[in-house]
C-alpha cells in the first residue's frame, strides 16, 4: 500500500497519548524509585537524600512483614477460589438450560456495583448483631467479631473481594468455553462419560490458558485491593487486615511519610511487574503481537 | 432423557443459590433502608420484609446529602474520562496499526510496559505531579475535575483495543478515500473511525464503568465535599450518620440506581463474553 501520510503524521497522532502516559505513568514510575531514597519526615518541603535507609527501616518494621503476610494470605485464599469456582459456574451455565441470561445478570451484578456500596453492604451483614451472627448463633456457636476480631477481619474482607470477582471471571470462562469443539463432548457422551470425567478430560485441558490467565489477573488485582479495606476495617484491628496498598496509602497520605511509603510502593511495583510479565509473556502473547 | 433433566435440576439449584448469594447483600440493605424507626433493625430473627414499611429514610438522606451533586460530579468525571479515552486511544491506535514510522517498535513496547505499572504503586508521585500542575479542587472546580480525569485519560488497554480494531479494517477503504482526495486526518476521522464503532462502544462502556466506580484516586485528591463523586460521597455517609444504618443503607441504594440502570440497558456488552477482559473493572 502506498504511503499516503506525511512524515510527521504518526507522531502527531500518538502525541496526545504520549503526553498523558509520560506525565502520569512514566515520570511517576521513575519518581517512585527516587522518592524511596528521600526522607520527608523532618521537613515535607525539603526532603533529604538518605540512600537505602527507607528500605532498611521498612525491612526492620514488623508491620511490613505483617502486611506482606496478609497480602500473601489474600492471594492464597482469593486466587484459587476465583480461578476454580467461576469456572464451575461457567460450565453449569454453558449447558443448555433455561434462564441463563437471568443467572448471568444476577451473578454479574456485584461486578458493576461500586466497591464502596458492596463493602458497606457487607459491613452491615457483618455487624455484631447482624444477620450473619444470627445464623452463627442459630448454629449454636458464639457470635463472631467478623470485622473486629483479628483472627477473622482479613478473611471477612477477602470474602467481599471474592464475591465481587466471581461474575467477572465467570464471563471470561464462558467466552473460553464457547471455543471448545462440540464434537469432543459428543464423543464423551457416546463413551458414556459422566459430568466430572467429561470436564476433567475435555474442558479443563482445552481452556488451560484461560485458567492460567484468570489466575494471574486475579492475583494482580488481589495485590491491589484498597477500597474494601478502607471502607470496612481501615486495616485493623491490630493491622490484621492491612495489605500493601492500604499500607502505602496510610503512610503516604495519613502519616505523610512519603519516602517510606515509596519504598513500600517499589516493593509492590516489583511484585506486580513480575506477575504482569508472566501474564504478557505466557498467556496474552497473541494479544500484544507487534 | 430423565437423567438429563435430573442433572439440570442440580445446575438450577446451584445457580439459584449463587444468584441469591450475589444479590443478598443488596436485598438486606434495601430491607434495612425501608424499615421505620419503630422497627428494630437488629431484631432476631431478622425480618426481610419490613413490618414498619416507610420511605422516610430515603427522604431523610436525600434532604441531608447532595446526591444530585455527587451524581453530576460522577457524570462529569466519567463522561470526560470516556471522551478522552475514545479520542486518545483511537488516535494512538491508528498509526500503531496502519503506519510505518521510526520508533514504532519502541512506542509499542513503551505502551505495553504501562500495563505492568499499577496505579496504586505510583499514586504518590501522580498526586505530587497533579499538585504541581495545580489540577486540584482547592484551585478551582474545573482544575479539580481535570485532575480527577487526566491520570485516566488514556491507557494501554484502550490503545491496544483500538489498534486491534483498525487492523481489522480492509486496506481498500483507505486507498479509496485517498483517491477521493481525503487527507490523513479525514481518512482517520471520516473513514476509519466509523468502521470501528463497535470497539469504540466497548471501550466507552468499560471505561465508563471503571471511572464511575473509581474510589482511590478521588479520595486522595478531593478536598471539597461539593466535588465528591458518588463512591466518595457514599463512603462519607458512614461518617455523617455514624450508626444510623437506615440512612446509610438508603443512601447506598440510592447511589446504586444510576449504574444499575446503565448495566441493565447495556447488559449484553457485559455478559455476552465477546468483550472478555476488554478492560478490567
Amino acid at each position: 500500500m502506498f504511503k499516503y501520510y506525511g512524515k510527521y503524521a504518526p507522531y502527531l497522532f500518538i502525541l496526545p497519548s504520549a503526553i498523558v502516559l509520560v506525565i502520569f505513568f512514566f515520570i511517576p514510575f521513575f519518581q517512585t524509585f527516587l522518592l524511596s531514597f528521600l526522607d520527608y519526615s523532618h521537613n515535607i518541603y525539603k526532603p533529604e537524600f538518605i540512600g537505602l535507609e527507607n528500605y532498611i527501616t521498612l525491612f526492620n518494621n514488623p508491620v511490613f512483614y505483617k502486611v506482606m503476610w496478609n497480602t500473601f494470605l489474600y492471594l492464597i485464599v482469593a486466587v484459587p477460589v476465583l480461578a476454580v469456582f467461576p469456572l464451575f459456574l461457567a460450565i453449569l451455565i454453558n449447558q443448555k438450560i433455561k434462564g441463563v441470561t437471568l443467572y448471568k445478570i444476577l451473578i454479574y451484578l456485584p461486578v458493576i456495583v461500586s466497591i464502596v456500596v458492596a463493602a458497606i453492604a457487607f459491613k452491615w451483614l457483618y455487624a455484631d448483631q447482624g444477620i450473619l451472627n444470627y445464623i452463627v448463633t442459630k448454629l449454636g456457636l458464639e457470635p463472631i467479631g467478623w470485622l473486629t476480631d483479628p483472627n477473622f477481619a482479613l478473611y471477612s474482607v477477602i470474602i467481599v473481594t471474592i464475591w465481587k470477582g466471581i461474575g467477572y471471571y465467570m464471563i471470561i470462562y464462558l467466552a473460553s468455553l464457547m471455543s471448545v469443539p462440540k464434537e469432543l463432548y459428543e464423543a464423551c457422551d457416546i463413551d458414556g462419560a459422566n459430568f466430572l470425567t467429561k470436564h476433567l478430560t475435555v474442558t479443563i485441558p482445552h481452556i488451560m490458558p484461560t485458567i492460567a490467565l484468570v489466575t494471574t489477573i486475579s492475583a494482580i488485582s488481589a495485590m491491589k485491593v484498597f477500597a474494601e479495606i478502607y471502607v470496612m476495617t481501615k486495616g485493623g484491628p491490630l493491622n490484621s487486615s492491612k495489605t500493601i496498598v492500604y499500607y502505602i496509602y496510610e503512610r503516604a497520605f495519613e502519616n505523610l511519610d512519603l519516602g517510606f511509603a515509596s519504598a513500600m510502593a517499589v516493593v509492590l511495583l516489583v511484585i506486580v511487574m513480575i506477575f504482569s510479565l508472566i501474564n504478557i509473556l505466557f498467556f496474552e502473547r497473541n494479544k500484544y503481537q507487534i | 432423557m430423565k437423567g438429563i433433566k435430573f442433572k439440570n435440576l442440580y445446575a438450577h439449584i446451584i445457580l439459584i443459590i449463587v444468584s441469591l448469594l450475589s444479590i443478598f447483600p443488596f436485598i438486606w440493605l434495601i430491607s434495612t433502608s425501608l424499615k421505620g424507626s419503630s422497627e428494630n433493625i437488629f431484631a432476631y430473627p431478622p425480618e426481610i420484609i419490613p413490618t414498619d414499611f416507610t420511605w422516610a429514610n430515603y427522604i431523610g438522606v436525600w434532604d441531608k446529602v447532595d446526591f444530585i451533586g455527587y451524581f453530576v460530579n460522577s457524570m462529569i468525571v466519567a463522561g470526560g474520562t470516556v471522551i478522552l479515552n475514545l479520542i486518545l486511544s483511537a488516535m494512538a491506535g491508528y498509526p500503531l496499526a496502519r503506519m510505518e514510522f521510526r520508533g514504532k517498535k519502541i512506542t509499542f513496547f513503551a505502551v505495553l510496559a504501562t500495563i505492568m505499572i499499577p496505579f496504586q504503586a505510583i499514586m504518590l508521585p501522580v498526586y505530587l505531579i497533579t499538585l504541581k500542575l495545580h489540577l486540584v479542587d482547592s484551585v478551582n472546580n474545573l482544575a479539580g475535575f481535570i485532575g480527577l480525569i487526566m491520570p485516566f485519560a488514556v491507557n494501554a488497554f484502550g490503545i491496544f483495543l483500538m489498534r486491534q480494531a483498525f487492523l481489522g479494517v480492509p486496506k481498500e477503504m483507505e486507498e479509496a478515500a485517498i483517491v477521493d482526495g481525503c487527507n490523513v486526518w479525514q481518512v482517520f476521522w471520516k473513514v476509519l473511525l466509523p468502521m470501528v464503532k463497535p470497539s469504540l462502544a466497548v471501550l466507552a462502556i468499560f471505561t465508563f464503568i471503571g471511572s464511575w466506580g473509581e474510589f482511590l484516586w478521588p479520595s486522595i485528591v478531593l478536598t471539597k465535599e461539593s466535588m465528591y463523586t458518588l463512591p466518595v460521597g457514599v463512603n462519607n455517609l458512614q461518617g455523617m450518620f455514624s450508626s444510623n444504618w437506615r440512612f446509610i443503607a438508603a443512601g447506598s441504594i440510592l447511589s446504586t440506581i444510576p449504574i444499575l440502570i446503565f448495566f441493565l440497558c447495556m447488559q449484553r456488552y457485559f455478559i455476552s463474553g465477546e468483550n472478555e477482559g476488554a478492560v478490567k473493572g
